[in-house]
């Protein structure tokens, strides 16, 4: 049973949820080979090799995988797949972008966004926007699965110096072309792997209240995180929107500030440890699934929390 | 040019839905269903690109039961131009969708296809890249903004980490996030008009696809409950209750 895991990375570093994904490959079997494509990857695969649970390191150093175009990077996948009866990726934008257009060259029906193990073949995984979880069990003989992060402990950096084998780069697509990337810049924590994440939602009413939030996420080591309501409003950039279709968080500190808990958003936080709200409407949905609820006007709550921390 | 939209019949987002209580699969019983809202964001975004004369024709397409008529029926009052409906009555997975509609895509040969980026029922985020790939076109997911010129189609994308920029040959496959575009109400004339809108209706037999399925639905159960909590009287109390007695902050 051997599985392949593709390292999700920015050419510099691995991304967290590699390690959760590489945890959730451990539970299947032990014989796990880590992929890295990109370009200039050396810091990378140093990285990858000491992660705890690989027996090896796969290394496609080429200029054609530096922006992990999807056209590009499944054609390699492709090529590799047959030494491998799974095939995993973190379900985040770059695994959901990327793994589809494997399984479907491989011709296997994909299982997203796992959250348990069950067997070699059976999975838990949620379904309309997390009401519900559905185990599924898969009949073909390869498994593509991307793999929920919060859902699995991200692996150790416990290994020794992992072997690396270099592989050929497979021949261009050539259909599509990287032109820009603005990436947020933060010194905070990454929402999806942060300790505490305090969000903002339409209660905020503009982008400048949420240096509200800003300070006391700095406080307490935190991300901040939004409601779609929040950023469909604009303001804040889209990378910070948790639910259903946005990021999925389970810190052990969730705020939601000003946010109703529709079930899209509850999707993307309510496996969080401990969920706080502050909301003026004692009657929002986002009280029934909060560990401690306070009943108050933000601009008062706020400013008054940053004052006691 | 010639923009095709695959779309999908789905519960309605506001429905909260459940389990049978056999867990067998989930309640749709007498629940509202709608046109999936990623892939009206997708319409809109073919209407649009038509309205500013850079399409000739938007071709509404959905696999599924005859009810997803009615799904067409409103494509067509929000502006498509004609809809094809390939009858089944099993659901298909992904990939069976993907395939279905790449033999239809032979056959219409557009130049864009749009579609959701997901289904909110199952959740899958898969048919647009499949659909890629089995016709070896360029795929940007997630898209936020799309500009056309002759041969290619630049697209910004909602990426994890902030926006991406992207530029494909046409044929191409975009997926739509949400905020693309804010979709139409179709209007009563509209809706008038819609029905006498070509629908064509095949039935998934003629087109020779395998779609047998390749996963099974064991169960389907609720998510573990939490406990409801309490309400704090004062911000004093929240701090105290953070430090004491949930220990999540120093
Ligand atoms: C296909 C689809 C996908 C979606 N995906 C997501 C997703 O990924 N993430 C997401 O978050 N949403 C998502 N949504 C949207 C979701 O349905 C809700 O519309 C959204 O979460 C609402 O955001 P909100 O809670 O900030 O705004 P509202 O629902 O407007 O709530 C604002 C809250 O702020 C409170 N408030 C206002 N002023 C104050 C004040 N001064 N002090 C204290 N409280 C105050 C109000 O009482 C209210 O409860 C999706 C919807 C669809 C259809």
């Amino acid at each position: 049973m051997s599985i392949l895991v593709i390292a999700e990375h920015d050419n510099v570093n691995l991304k967290g949820a590699t390690l959760n994904t590489v945890a959730a490959a451990k539970e299947i079997g032990s014989d796990i080979t880590l992929l890295v494509a990109g370009s200039d990857t050396s810091s990378v695969i140093s990285e990858a090799q000491q992660l705890n649970g690989i027996t090896k390191v796969l290394s496609c150093d080429n200029d054609l995988y530096k922006n992990s175009l999807a056209e590009e990077l499944s054609n390699l996948v492709v090529s590799l797949a047959s030494s491998f009866s799974y095939i995993l990726a973190p379900a985040t934008t770059f695994g959901k972008n990327l793994l589809p257009r494997i399984s479907a060259k491989l011709d296997v029906q994909q299982i997203s966004d796992i959250i348990s193990i069950e067997s070699e073949d059976t999975f838990k995984r949620p379904i309309y926007a997390g009401s519900c979880i559905a185990t599924v069990k898969s009949n073909d003989t390869v498994k593509l699965i991307t793999v929920r992060s919060t859902a699995f402990d991200p692996v150790a950096n416990d290994n020794s110096d992992v072997p690396v084998e270099p592989v050929d780069a497979s021949t261009s697509a050539n259909i599509s072309e990287f032109v820009s990337e603005e990436l947020a810049k933060s010194d905070r924590p990454e929402l999806t792997s942060a300790n505490i994440v305090i969000s903002g939602g339409r209660g905020m009413q503009s982008g400048d209240n949420f240096h509200l939030l800003d300070s006391i996420a700095d406080k307490l080591g935190a991300a901040v995180g939004a409601s779609r309501a929040a950023v469909d409003a604009g303001f804040v950039p889209n990378d910070y929107q948790v639910g259903q279709t946005g990021k999925i968080v389970a810190p052990d500190l969730y705020i939601a500030v000003g946010i109703s808990g529709a079930i899209q958003h509850l999707a993307g936080m309510k496996d969080s440890k401990v969920i706080v709200a502050i909301n003026k409407d004692e009657d929002a949905p986002i009280f029934q699934v909060s560990d401690y609820g306070l009943v108050s006007d933000l601009f008062d709550a706020l400013p008054e929390l940053d004052s006691k921390l | 040019m010639k923009i095709l939209v695959p779309l999908k019949r789905v519960v309605d987002y506001n429905v909260k839905v459940r389990p049978l209580p056999d867990n067998t699969n989930v309640d749709l019983n007498n629940v509202k269903m709608s046109v999936n809202p990623f892939c009206e964001i997708a319409l809109e975004e073919a209407v649009r690109i038509k309205e500013a004369g850079n399409a000739e024709e938007v071709i509404a397409i959905t696999v599924g039961k005859s009810e997803s008529q009615e799904q067409l029926r409103t494509a067509l009052a929000l502006g498509a131009d004609r809809a094809i409906l390939v009858e089944t009555e099993s659901l298909l997975e992904p990939l069976a969708i993907a395939k279905v509609i790449s033999k239809v895509v032979e056959e219409e040969k557009p130049d864009l296809i749009i579609l959701g980026k997901q289904a909110i029922d199952g959740d899958n985020n898969q048919t647009g890249q499949m659909l890629g790939a089995l016709l070896d076109y360029p795929q940007a997911t997630n898209a936020s903004e799309v500009i056309l010129d002759d041969s290619s189609v630049t697209v910004t994308r909602e990426i994890d980490g902030g926006l991406q920029t992207l530029k494909l040959n046409k044929p191409a496959i975009v997926t739509t996030d949400l905020r693309l575009n804010e979709p139409r109400y179709a209007s009563l004339p509209n809706i008038m008009k819609a029905k006498k809108k070509e629908l064509t209706i095949k039935n998934i037999s003629e087109l020779g696809v395998d779609v047998e399925p390749r996963t099974e639905l064991l169960s389907v159960e609720l998510p573990p409950s939490r406990d409801a909590g309490i309400i704090v009287e004062s911000v004093d109390e929240l701090v105290d209750k953070l430090k004491n007695e949930a220990k999540v902050i120093g």
